[in-house]
């Protein structure tokens, strides 16, 4: 297993954020959580990350736990993608994803030959080799969003997690991203919104509520018609084509009519 | 604007030669005529050459006021610009300058203090004073962050608050306590002047100086790293909790003696790290040096100017430096938006 975290939870105050979470992911296989917002996924995904401590449970990558790995240890096999990234700075793509150089190498020395070869091709990869001299403030959100896969493959992980990467991306657009994480070879856990792109693009599936795992496993067990009335409030209908499930949503469930049998 | 300059082999070569040509041109501009070659003589002499033409007064002129003048400005101007670069990357925030931490108004009261209240006496008691002052300030705002959370926002506010009480106190102590002479003097430092510049000076703020170069320049791959923020940083491999306090700490003390020594001399720090990321781009390993060169340069100049515009008077240099600065930043700004 490349990613065993065990019974996790992470506390704000006196609030459960994430709540006694466990997830595996064998190595190279790609994980989709899904859950509505404030269901704890991006909370998650942070405590995934070693970014925040957990409150409880322990998070291993390949045995080792993120709490006792040195931040570069862990940065030179796990890379992270934010929803959105910004700056207030106008960097180039170039610079941009020669970041993802840095734990490799000395904070003072310049980039190596070997730097610049993983740069260009981490630029090639995710299609924004054009783009290198461009600025990232001129670039739109699916170029920015390629542009921050780039910068975490020059990482050269072995482990990939990406929060809603396809976030305000078009329909086209969005199906390249995840081609492009679908084809990389590392193990990657990403939050995503979308049921039918999760259950296309990720090989196992955990559906968060309220901080709590509600139900994992392949897509067509995860994704049925009386979870995502449960979980959504939404009603749906699920058809299961070539082994993975498609939903097609139909109308909105009262809100109390949680846990109660579906209207017929 | 999308090539930048190839900084390591044009800029840096020419910066250093130029640095080095506008502090000697800047020593035989004044009211006492001195030209470039007796200039020279007068300094060969100093360190151990041949006598020199010029008189004692001139020898005295050049050596004790002119030099250590033009050394501290580019001493300042350096360390400013340093500061200001690190802290805008630290913190996030465009607008962020050495003074945003409270250090300054810190060293302003604790200088105000001496020179008003004579707790000590002279320029070492006001620098002493002064550095203080700043260091408090800075324990003051890091206390107050880290109890409020240890955000980076929570820093920048808990630095508006400490300058706002420093001030305060400030306009306390000249306001109740000191007559005329004595709040003239403190205008004037208060503004920002190298007219009291000495080679104790040069070599104190030269010192930390090279040190928080040396230290930030090291540390330039951590610098990038912040460019998206603090956690990305962490993802990045930085523990960010360290660094910042490393980072932060050095160029507290490095504004601090700079302060101590000069007063708050505005909008270096703030406009010459814009100015060199305009030239060079964001990488730190390139940044650092080009913005502390461009610093250096520029303060000489300005202070240079500041001493000569309203001959037989002296502009405090940092009004100069913000007559200066302002029209250089609206540039900046505007330049900043066609590119995007």
């Amino acid at each position: 297993m490349s990613l065993a975290a065990e019974r996790i939870s992470w506390r704000v105050r006196d609030k459960l954020i994430v709540d006694g979470v466990s997830i595996t992911a064998a190595t190279g296989t790609t994980v989709g959580l899904l859950g509505p917002n404030g269901s704890g996924k991006s909370s998650l995904l942070r405590l995934l990350a070693g970014l925040r401590p957990t409150s409880s449970g322990v998070v291993r990558w390949d045995d080792m736990d993120v709490s006792t790995m040195s931040r570069r240890r862990l940065a030179r096999r796990l890379a992270v993608v934010d929803q959105e990234s910004t700056t207030d700075q106008e960097p180039t793509v170039r610079e941009i994803v020669e970041l993802g150089r840095l734990p490799h190498r000395q904070s003072w020395s310049p980039m190596s030959a070997r730097d610049r070869q993983v740069v260009e091709n981490a630029a090639e990869t995710t299609g924004v080799i054009h783009l290198l001299d461009r600025r990232y403030s001129t670039l739109s959100g699916g170029e920015r969003q390629r542009v921050q896969i780039a910068r975490a493959l020059a990482q050269e992980p072995t482990e990939l997690l990406l929060d809603e990467p396809t976030n305000h991306l078009d329909i086209r657009h969005q199906l390249e991203l995840l081609e492009l994480v679908a084809t990389t070879d590392t193990t990657t856990v990403m939050a995503l919104h979308d049921l039918n792109l999760a259950a296309t693009y990720c090989q196992e599936l955990v559906l968060l509520h309220r901080g709590r795992v509600h139900v994992a496993g392949p897509p067509a067990a995860v994704l049925t018609r009386d979870v995502i009335a449960e979980v959504y409030q939404v009603e749906a209908t699920v058809d299961v084509i070539d082994g993975r499930p498609r939903v097609l949503f139909t109308r909105l469930l009262a809100d109390h009519g949680l846990g109660t049998p579906l209207p017929r | 604007m999308t090539a930048h300059l190839r900084a390591p082999l044009v800029v840096w070569p020419a910066g250093v030669i130029l640095l080095l040509l506008s502090v000697a041109t800047a020593t035989t501009i004044g009211p006492s005529d001195v030209g470039p070659r007796d200039a020279l003589a007068a300094v060969l002499q100093r360190l151990g050459g041949p006598p020199s033409q010029l008189s004692l007064l001139q020898q005295s002129i050049l050596w004790d006021l002119r030099l250590p003048r033009a050394v501290l400005a580019a001493v300042c101007g350096a360390g400013l610009a340093l500061c200001g670069v690190v802290l805008q990357s630290l913190l996030r925030n465009p607008l962020a300058d050495p003074f945003i931490l409270g250090v300054a108004s810190g060293a302003s009261t604790g200088a105000v203090s001496i020179v008003v209240l004579g707790v000590g006496a002279g320029a070492i008691g006001l620098a002493a004073g002064a550095f203080v002052g700043a260091v408090t300030a800075f324990g003051l705002v890091l206390l107050l962050a880290v109890a409020a959370g240890g955000g980076i926002e929570r820093m920048i506010l808990a630095g508006v608050a400490a300058t706002q009480l420093f001030s305060a106190l400030t306009s306390f102590i000249v306001f109740t306590s000191a007559d005329a002479e004595q709040t003239r003097g403190v205008l004037f430092w208060l503004l920002g002047s190298l007219s009291s510049a000495t080679w104790r000076d040069v070599a104190l703020c030269g010192v930390l100086v090279v040190l928080g170069i040396v230290v930030c320049w090291a540390r330039a791959g951590t610098l990038d790293a912040f460019l998206f923020g603090q956690d990305a940083a962490a993802a990045l491999g930085v523990s960010i909790t360290r660094m910042r306090m490393v980072l932060l700490g050095v160029t507290a003390l490095v504004t601090a003696v700079i302060v101590s020594s000069s007063g708050a001399i505005g909008f270096v720090g703030l406009v010459l790290p814009h100015a060199a990321r305009a030239l060079v781009g964001t990488r730190h390993r390139v940044l650092v040096p080009t913005a502390t060169v461009m610093g250096a340069i520029f303060l000489v100049w300005v202070d240079t100017a500041a001493r000569m515009v309203i001959e037989p008077q002296e502009l405090p240099v940092g009004v100069a430096t913000a007559i200066v600065g302002v029209p250089a930043f609206v540039v900046i700004l505007l330049r900043r938006r066609r590119a995007t």
